[in-house]
């Protein structure tokens, strides 16, 4: 299921403004990548541009190669719908459906690969996710009720049930926590590793105590000043980068002396 | 430290001028407005009374009151039901295109044309409505008759001026169009990214983005602007009255002959005039009844609205 990620040389573009430039990493699978950085270092351009997300913005584009697998992302013939049914995305605010039910909103994902799937293995699919995602017993009662009525954790774990019901080879968390309070996001944390066993996740964190405790490798991203395209700096185990980081700007925004 | 400190502490808010000048201005404003409503209903009540306890040979058409505005509520209902049926589905397919797949700039000046059809006086449709559309939908309408003249509402005779209740509900169709389309753009276009992104993200098509997560999140914002149209449709006068002036049949489904009830609002305009005593307490009685049937779609709409307000997104 899981699968490896290859970026080469990546751009990423707003219109004419260079958000990223020059990306070269390699994601294992079956682990767990934080991405950290200051505010506006293209971040979240850059995990937007792993599922092809960011061609939902007017004038944004990228240039150079994301590879899945062997699989070039950007090929001519790829369709980006393809794409995110393969490599699943939860947001940094919980965004379950407001019209649907928990049981709909796990569902949702599923009613789009228009096969007739039964209802039984709907129900078996729904309880499987919910299950996946921590949040079987909690809502097991309501299933019914709206997604909406549940608290902030809750609905971000609904979130995660929802894209891990599709079976995606590739998770992506943009700041999944940070609109979570302490216990929601230990929930989310532990959620995170034991999904690891079978994606592969990339996370976005400003918490640098979450990327060290989650995460097997870490990518610096950091961008010279307003205006100029975000890079990264540095990609190496988080071990490392949490000990001994190669670069001196790592190791100023790790200690808290800028950013 | 000055003698601040020895104020009591407040129990209540501080009362601000601003503050209160608003709430009475609101209050007062909302008191208006049921005090106007009131003062209708109850003209309306008070001069329908005779209308209401005159024996049914006094009514005009000597068939009694029931007889009278029956038809009346009938047309009503029928030609207002067409254009909403007519112009909802189009209105709500406009709003998605403007939204969704127009090129920017043609969305906007696509936008700009469909609000100036709500600036056309409705006079103006009645005549577009007699001497263009009419003529031109009679060899449609033969069509009609021909291939599905077995349903009951596309029976012959065709009208031969092409003046008929179908014709009246596709005109009140595009007249109602540009508010429900309005409404149905506005609410499109305030459905929050994260829903449309979430969709998206599950990798759904743009079509399948705008069933998951559009349509449910602006459904109430479509009845809401339908039940506008609606209204707007039942209380039309001018066009209908132009279009319809001298039929008056009863009740009939028949859509395209031409034999066609009135509407209410079309036959107060055409007999106020000519009418004396107690014919002028019958039309305020049809009057009642049109306020009370607005009244209650406008119950309706706000029902249908509320029942899943659970769902409805705006928490
Ligand atoms: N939709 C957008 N349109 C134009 N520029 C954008 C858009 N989203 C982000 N940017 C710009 O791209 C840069 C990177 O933003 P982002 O990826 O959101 O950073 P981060 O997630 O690291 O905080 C910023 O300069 C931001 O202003
Ligand atoms: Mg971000």
């Amino acid at each position: 299921m899981a699968k490896r990620i290859d970026v080469s040389d990546l751009d990423i573009y707003y219109g004419n403004f260079k958000a990223v430039e020059g990306v070269n990493l390699s994601i294992e699978p079956r682990s767990i990548t934080a991405l950290i950085g200051p505010s506006g270092c293209g971040k979240s351009t850059f995990l937007r541009a792993l599922n092809r997300m960011h061609e939902v913005i007017p004038g944004a584009r990228v240039e150079g190669k994301v590879v899945i697998e062997g699989q070039d992302l950007y090929g001519s013939d790829v369709d980006p719908v393809d794409v995110r049914r393969q490599i699943g995305m939860v947001f940094q605010r919980p965004n379950p459906f407001p019209t649907m039910s928990i049981y709909d909103n796990v569902a949702a994902g599923l009613r789009l690969n228009a096969k007739k799937t039964s209802k039984s293995d709907m129900d078996d699919l729904v309880e499987r996710s919910l299950k996946g995602a921590n949040l079987w017993n909690e809502v097991k009662d309501r299933l019914n009720r709206p997604g909406s009525g549940l608290s902030g954790g809750q609905q971000q774990r609904l979130c995660i049930a929802r894209a891990i019901a599709i079976q995606p080879e590739v998770l992506l968390m943009d700041e999944p926590c940070s609109a979570l309070d302490p216990i929601s996001t230990l929930a989310v944390e532990d959620l995170m590793m034991e999904l690891k066993e079978q994606f592969t996740i990339v996370i976005v964190t400003h918490n640098m105590q979450q990327a060290a405790r989650v995460s097997e490798t870490t990518g610096f991203f950091n961008l010279n000043g307003v205006g100029q395209p975000g890079r990264l700096i540095e990609y190496n185990p988080t071990e490392k980068i949490f000990s001994n980081p190669d670069e001196k700007a790592t190791e100023d925004y790790i200690s808290g002396r800028f950013g | 430290m000055t003698s601040t400190t020895s104020a009591p502490p407040a129990q209540q808010p501080k009362s601000r001028p601003g503050d209160r000048i608003f709430a009475g201005t609101a209050k007062g404003a909302g008191i208006l407005i049921l005090v106007i409503l009131a003062g209708v209903a109850l003209f309306l009540i008070s001069e329908s009374v005779p209308a209401l306890t005159a024996s049914p040979d006094e009514i005009p058409g000597d068939g009694g009151l029931a007889s009278y505005i029956g038809p009346l509520i009938f047309g009503t209902l029928l030609s207002a039901m067409i254009a909403l049926l007519v112009a909802t589905p189009l209105a709500v397919a406009i709003a998605l295109f403007i939204t969704f797949y127009a090129p920017r700039k043609l969305a906007a000046g696509l936008g700009y044309v469909v609000d100036l059809l709500a600036a056309i006086p409705s006079i103006v449709y009645g005549f577009w409505g007699i001497a263009w559309l009419a003529p031109r939908l009679v060899p449609f309408y033969r069509w009609l008759e021909e291939n599905l003249g077995f349903i009951p509402f596309f029976t012959g005779p065709v009208s031969s001026s092409g003046r008929t209740m179908l014709t009246i509900g596709l005109v009140l169709a595009v007249m109602i169009l540009p508010i429900v389309s309005a409404i149905s753009r506005e609410v499109f276009s305030q459905v929050p990214t994260l829903h449309t992104e979430a969709a998206l993200a599950l990798g759904a098509t743009r079509w399948e983005m705008i069933k998951m997560a559009v349509i449910p999140y602006g459904k109430s914002g479509i009845i809401g602007g339908s039940m506008l149209g609606l209204g707007r449709a039942l209380g039309e006068t001018m066009a209908v009255a132009i279009i319809l002036s001298g039929s008056a049949a009863g009740i009939t489904w028949a859509l395209i002959t031409s034999a066609n009830p009135q509407t209410i609002a079309a036959n107060i305009a055409l007999q106020f005039p000519e009418e004396t005593g107690l014919g002028v307490n019958t039309l305020i009685a049809s009057g009642l009844a049109l306020f009370v049937i607005t009244l209650l779609v406008n119950m309706l709409a706000r029902w249908v609205v509320s029942r899943r307000a659970d769902f409805s997104g705006a928490n």
